[in-house]
C-alpha cells in the first residue's frame, strides 16, 4: 500500500479454458522501470491488456494510486486516461502524423493550444517534427514506432506500458526507441512497465525485473540478482544462463562445496549439505578459455576440446567438451578466437571462478 | 424501329435544351432521393457502431434479419406505408399520404437495412488492434465509435453510396406513397412508367438516359473509393 502507485493482487485470467496467466501479485512504485521477461506466449501481453485497463481479469484486483479499478464506469475510464499503452505492433491511425498523436488529448477534452504545444513538444523529442502533416500509414516501421510512442506520452501518463518496444524493428531503429526510453527512465516522473524477451534490455532499463513463464512470476528482483542468481534452472536458461549443469554435492565445507558433475569435480558457493541434488548455472561470459594452464584466482580449472565455434557480431561462442563429457559454453570475443585459433578439436584449458557458479537446489519450485 | 430512333432523338433534345419538365423530375429525384440517403445516414451510422460495438443476446439474429431485409421489396415497403398513411390508418392524421416527405419516409425505410449492414460490415474491417490502441488511449465509447467510422469512411461511403442507387432507382415505393401527381410527387422512374404507358416514349427516354448517367456516376465514384 506504502508507495506503491499500481497494485496487483492475485491477478488470474483465461481465454475460455486456457489460462493464461496466474496467481500474479505485483506492486510497482512510483517513478520505477518494471520489465518483465519471458519467452513468447508466457502471458506478458496479457498482463499489459490487463493493467492497461483494456480487459478484465478473470479474478484478482487491481489497485491504482490506492484505489480499486471497477470493472465497469467513468471511474475506469478516468484511472485508463493515466495509463499509457504502446502495443507491439504499433497501431496508427488513417491520418496525419500530427493528428495521431494529438488524439488522446481531444479525447481528454483539452484544449486547442494546449495540444498544439504538447504535440509540437514530443514531435521534437521523437525527431518526427519534419513528417507532422505526413499521412502515418506511410511511415517507416521505426518512425511508427516513435510516432506510437509520441501518441502515447503526449498526455503525460502515470503509467507508461511498452509491449516489446523494439521487437520488429532494425537495430538502428531499435537504438533509438532505446535511447528514448532510457532518457525518460532517467527523469522518474514517469512509471514504466515493459513487456520484453530482449535479455540485454531487459537488463539494462529496469529497476526490477520479473521472470514470467507459464503466466506465473517466478522470480521478481533487481535486475543483478534475477540475471546473476536465478532462482531456478527455469529462469536460468531463459535468461542467458546457457550453462546449466545436473550435478550432485560431495563435500560442502565453509561455504564452498565441491560438487561432481559428469565426473568432473568443480568448486561453488553454496550451504547445501552433501548429496544435495543441485543445478551449477554458469553464464559463459564468465568462463575463460586459454591454451595454456593459467595461474588465476579461478577455483576451476581443467582441460577440454573445442567441440564447436559460432562466431555472431564481435562475439564467439565456443562449445567444449571435457574428458569427463563435461560440456559448457563460453562466450569469447571473435578477436581473442581468432587469435587462439580456436577451432574444432583445438586442446585448451577451461576455467571460471567459485563464485561465477550459481547453485540452486534441484526441484526447487518458485 | 423509326419510332425508337425519333424517341432518342427528341430525347437527347429535351436534355440538352433543359426542358422544364425534364428539370423538374430530375430535381425532384434527387431532392427526395437525397434527403433519404441523407436521413438513413444520420440514424443507421450510429445505429450501425452501437450494434457492432455492443454485445447483446440475439445480435447475431439482428445482423441476419438486417440482411435479409437487403432484398426488401420496393412495393411492400410502399404497401406497408400506404396502410399506415392512408386516412383511415394509425398516423392517417398527419396528411402525409402523397407528398414528397411519404416518399421520403418510404425510401428512407428501403434503404436503412443496406446502409446499417454494410456500415456493420465496414466496422468489421477495422482492426481490432486499432480499436485497443484508441481505448488505451483514453477514448470512451462515442469517441471509439467516431474514430472507427472515419478508420473505415472508404468503406462507408460506399455504402452511402450504394443506399442512394438503391433510393433513386426505385419506383414501387415512390408511385405507392408518392401517387405521381404531376408538379407534385413525380419522380424520374415513376414519370418514365406513366409516360411509357400513355405512349409517350421521347419523355421516357430522355429521363432512363438521365437515370442511367446517374447510376453510371454512382457506379464510378463508388469504384473510385474502392480503389482507395
Amino acid at each position: 500500500m506504502s508507495d506503491a502507485l499500481l497494485e496487483i493482487i492475485n491477478l488470474s485470467h483465461s481465454y475460455g479454458n486456457r489460462r493464461v496467466l496466474e496467481g500474479l501479485n505485483l506492486n510497482v512504485r512510483r517513478g520505477e522501470v518494471f520489465t518483465v521477461i519471458g519467452p513468447t506466449g508466457a502471458g506478458k501481453t496479457t498482463l499489459l491488456r490487463l493493467i492497461d485497463l483494456l480487459e478484465v481479469p478473470s479474478s484478482g484486483d487491481i489497485y491504482f494510486d490506492g484505489r480499486r479499478v471497477p470493472e465497469k464506469g467513468r471511474e475506469r475510464l478516468q484511472i485508463r486516461r493515466r495509463l499509457s499503452f504502446v502495443l507491439q505492433k504499433p497501431q496508427l491511425f488513417n491520418e496525419s502524423v500530427y493528428d495521431n498523436i494529438c488524439c488522446g488529448l481531444k479525447w481528454r477534452g483539452e484544449k486547442e493550444d494546449g495540444i498544439k504545444r504538447k504535440v509540437e513538444r514530443v514531435l521534437e523529442m521523437v525527431g518526427l517534427e519534419k513528417h507532422r502533416h505526413r499521412n502515418a500509414r506511410t511511415l517507416s516501421g521505426g518512425e511508427a514506432q516513435r510516432v506510437a510512442l509520441a501518441r502515447a506520452l503526449v498526455v503525460e501518463p502515470d503509467v507508461l506500458l511498452l509491449d516489446e518496444p523494439t521487437a520488429n524493428l532494425d537495430p538502428l531503429s531499435a537504438a533509438k526507441i532505446e535511447s528514448l526510453i532510457s532518457h525518460l527512465a532517467a527523469q522518474r516522473d514517469i512509471t514504466m512497465i515493459i513487456a520484453t524477451h530482449d535479455m540485454s534490455q531487459g537488463w539494462q532499463l529496469a529497476d526490477r525485473v520479473g521472470v514470467l513463464l507459464e503466466g506465473k512470476f517466478i522470480q521478481i528482483g533487481g535486475p543483478d540478482e534475477v540475471f546473476r542468481l536465478p532462482r531456478n534452472e527455469k529462469v536460468a536458461s531463459f535468461v542467458g544462463v546457457e550453462n546449466v549443469l545436473e550435478g550432485k554435492v560431495l563435500e560442502s565445507n565453509q561455504g564452498i562445496a565441491l560438487i561432481e558433475i559428469r565426473g568432473e569435480v568443480i568448486q561453488g558457493v553454496c550451504e547445501y549439505p552433501v548429496d544435495t541434488e543441485v543445478w551449477v548455472c554458469l553464464r559463459p561470459e564468465d568462463v575463460t578459455l586459454s591454451l595454456a594452464r593459467i595461474q588465476s584466482s579461478a577455483r576451476n580449472c581443467f582441460p577440454a576440446k573445442v567441440i564447436r565455434v559460432i562466431s555472431s557480431g564481435p562475439l564467439s561462442r565456443v562449445e567444449v567438451e571435457s574428458g569427463h563429457g563435461l560440456r559448457l559454453v563460453a562466450l569469447v570475443t571473435r578477436i581473442s578466437a581468432e587469435e587462439m585459433d580456436l577451432v574444432e578439436g583445438k586442446e585448451v584449458h577451461v576455467s571460471f571462478k567459485a563464485t561465477g557458479a550459481h547453485i540452486i537446489e534441484k526441484g526447487l519450485k518458485s | 424501329m423509326t419510332e425508337i430512333w425519333y424517341g432518342l432523338v427528341k430525347a437527347v433534345e429535351l436534355i440538352v435544351s433543359l426542358d422544364p419538365e425534364v428539370v423538374e423530375v430530375v430535381g425532384r429525384s434527387l431532392i427526395v432521393s437525397g434527403s433519404a440517403c441523407v436521413i438513413a445516414s444520420v440514424i443507421c451510422l450510429p445505429l450501425a457502431s452501437l450494434i457492432h460495438f455492443r454485445s447483446f443476446p440475439g445480435k447475431r439474429v439482428i445482423i441476419n434479419l438486417i440482411q435479409t431485409l437487403f432484398s426488401l421489396p420496393t412495393v411492400l415497403v410502399g404497401l406497408f406505408l400506404f396502410v399506415l398513411l392512408s386516412r383511415g390508418g394509425p398516423l392517417g392524421g398527419l396528411g402525409l399520404l402523397f407528398t414528397p416527405a411519404a416518399m421520403v419516409i418510404g425510401q428512407t425505410l428501403l434503404i436503412s437495412p443496406v446502409l446499417l449492414g454494410l456500415t456493420i460490415s465496414a466496422l468489421n474491417g477495422v482492426a481490432r488492434e486499432l480499436i485497443d490502441t484508441a481505448v488505451s488511449l483514453g477514448a470512451d465509447g462515442f469517441q471509439v465509435a467516431w474514430l472507427a467510422l472515419r478508420e473505415a469512411r472508404y468503406a462507408v461511403m460506399a455504402a452511402v453510396i450504394m443506399a442512394f442507387g438503391r433510393a433513386i432507382s426505385e419506383v414501387g415505393c415512390a408511385v405507392m406513397v408518392g401517387g405521381n401527381i404531376k408538379g407534385f410527387t413525380r419522380v424520374i422512374t415513376t414519370t418514365i412508367s406513366l409516360e411509357s404507358s400513355k405512349g409517350d416514349l421521347e419523355l421516357s427516354i430522355a429521363l432512363g438516359i438521365i437515370l442511367l448517367l446517374i447510376a453510371l456516376l454512382v457506379n464510378v465514384s463508388l469504384s473510385r473509393l474502392q480503389q482507395r
